[in-house]
C-alpha cells in the first residue's frame, strides 16, 4: 500500500470517478441557473429561487468532490472552521443587508 | 521519478519535512487562510448587495453584462478546477510528466479566464463605464476584480510549481505545495459561483 505525503490531508482521497462526478454535477448546476435567466420565461422570484438553490448545491458539490470535505475525522477541523466562517459570513452579510435596507426605507 | 514509498518517509530526500505532521498542519493552516479570504469576499459581496442598485443614472447590469460571455468564463474556470483535481491524482500516483501536462492545461484555462475578464473590464472602461461611474460599478469592479487578482496570483503560483516540479521532482514539500495550490484553485471556483449567481445572473434579471 502506498501513502504519498498528500494522503493525510484528504486531497489524496479523490479518484477520477469522484472528480468526474463533481465536474458533471457542476456543469448541470451551472446550466440550470443560466438557462432559467437566459430563457426569460420564468418569473423573477422563481428564477431567483433557482439561482440560489443551484448555487448552494454547487458549492456543496465543490466542497465534497473537489475539496473532499465530509464527516470523517480527517477533515473534522476543516469542517468546523468552515462552519464558524459560515456563521460569521451570515452575520456580516445578513446584518449588513438588514441594517442598510432598514435605513434606506426609513429615509424614504 | 520518485516512488510513492519514498514520498511517505520524506527524510530520505534532500528536502526534509521537519515534522511528521507537517503536511497536514500546512494544509490546515492554509485552510484557515482560505476561510479568512472567504470573509474578505463576504464583505465585498455585502458591499455589492448594498450599493449594487445605485446606478447614478448610468448603465445597469442589464445593459452591461453578456450572459453567454460569462458562461464562457464560468466553463473555463470549472474545467480548470476539474483538470486541477486530475493533477492531484497524478501527484498521488507519482506521475511527474502527467502533473506537468495537467498543470500546463490548468494554467492555460485559468489564463483564458483572466484574459476574458481583462477584456470585459477593458471594454467597460473604454465605453466610459469604469469604476468611477457609479456606486454599482465601483462595487462591481472591487468584487470581481479582487477575484480576478486572486486567479492571477494563482497563475503565478502555478507557474512556479511547474518549475519546482520539473526541477525538484515530486518531493514531499513540492507535493504539499501542489496540494495547497489545488485547494486555492478550487476555492476560487467556489467564489466564482457566488459571483456569477449574485452579480451576473441577478444583475440581468
Amino acid at each position: 500500500m502506498s501513502h504519498p505525503a498528500i494522503d493525510v490531508t484528504g486531497a489524496g482521497r479523490g479518484s477520477f470517478k469522484s472528480y468526474l462526478t463533481g465536474f458533471v454535477l457542476s456543469l448541470i448546476l451551472t446550466a440550470i441557473p443560466f438557462a432559467l435567466v437566459m430563457s426569460g420565461t420564468f418569473s423573477s422570484s422563481m428564477a431567483l429561487a433557482g439561482i440560489f438553490s443551484a448555487g448552494m448545491v454547487q458549492i456543496l458539490v465543490h466542497l465534497h468532490y473537489f475539496l473532499h470535505l465530509d464527516t470523517s475525522s480527517e477533515t473534522r477541523w476543516n469542517v468546523l472552521a468552515l462552519m464558524f466562517t459560515a456563521a460569521i459570513m451570515v452575520l456580516f452579510v445578513g446584518g449588513t443587508i438588514w441594517i442598510m435596507f432598514n435605513l434606506y426605507h426609513r429615509m424614504m | 521519478m520518485m516512488t510513492t514509498e519514498a514520498s511517505t518517509i520524506g527524510i530520505t530526500h534532500n528536502e526534509k519535512v521537519e515534522h511528521p505532521d507537517a503536511v497536514e498542519m500546512q494544509a490546515f493552516g492554509f485552510w484557515l487562510y482560505l476561510m479568512s479570504d472567504v470573509i474578505i469576499f463576504a464583505t465585498l459581496f455585502a458591499v455589492y448587495v448594498v450599493l449594487g442598485g445605485n446606478y447614478a443614472g448610468g448603465p445597469t447590469g442589464k445593459d452591461l453584462f453578456e450572459l453567454p460571455y460569462v458562461l464562457g468564463e464560468t466553463l473555463l474556470l470549472l474545467l480548470s478546477s476539474f483538470t486541477c483535481g486530475l493533477v492531484m491524482l497524478a501527484v498521488r500516483d507519482g506521475k511527474k510528466n502527467s502533473v506537468l501536462i495537467g498543470l500546463a492545461v490548468t494554467f492555460l484555462l485559468g489564463l483564458g479566464f483572466v484574459l476574458m475578464e481583462i477584456n470585459e473590464f477593458y471594454r467597460m472602461i473604454a465605453e466610459g463605464h469604469g469604476p468611477s461611474r457609479s456606486a454599482f460599478l465601483s462595487s462591481f469592479f472591487t468584487l470581481v476584480g479582487t477575484h480576478g487578482i486572486h486567479v492571477a496570483f494563482g497563475l503565478i503560483w502555478m507557474a512556479v510549481m511547474m518549475g519546482q516540479t520539473a526541477v525538484k521532482g515530486l518531493t514531499p514539500p513540492v507535493q504539499s505545495r501542489l496540494m495547497r495550490l489545488s485547494m486555492f484553485w478550487h476555492f476560487l471556483d467556489i467564489v466564482w459561483i457566488g459571483i456569477f449567481s449574485i452579480v451576473y445572473l441577478m444583475g440581468v434579471m
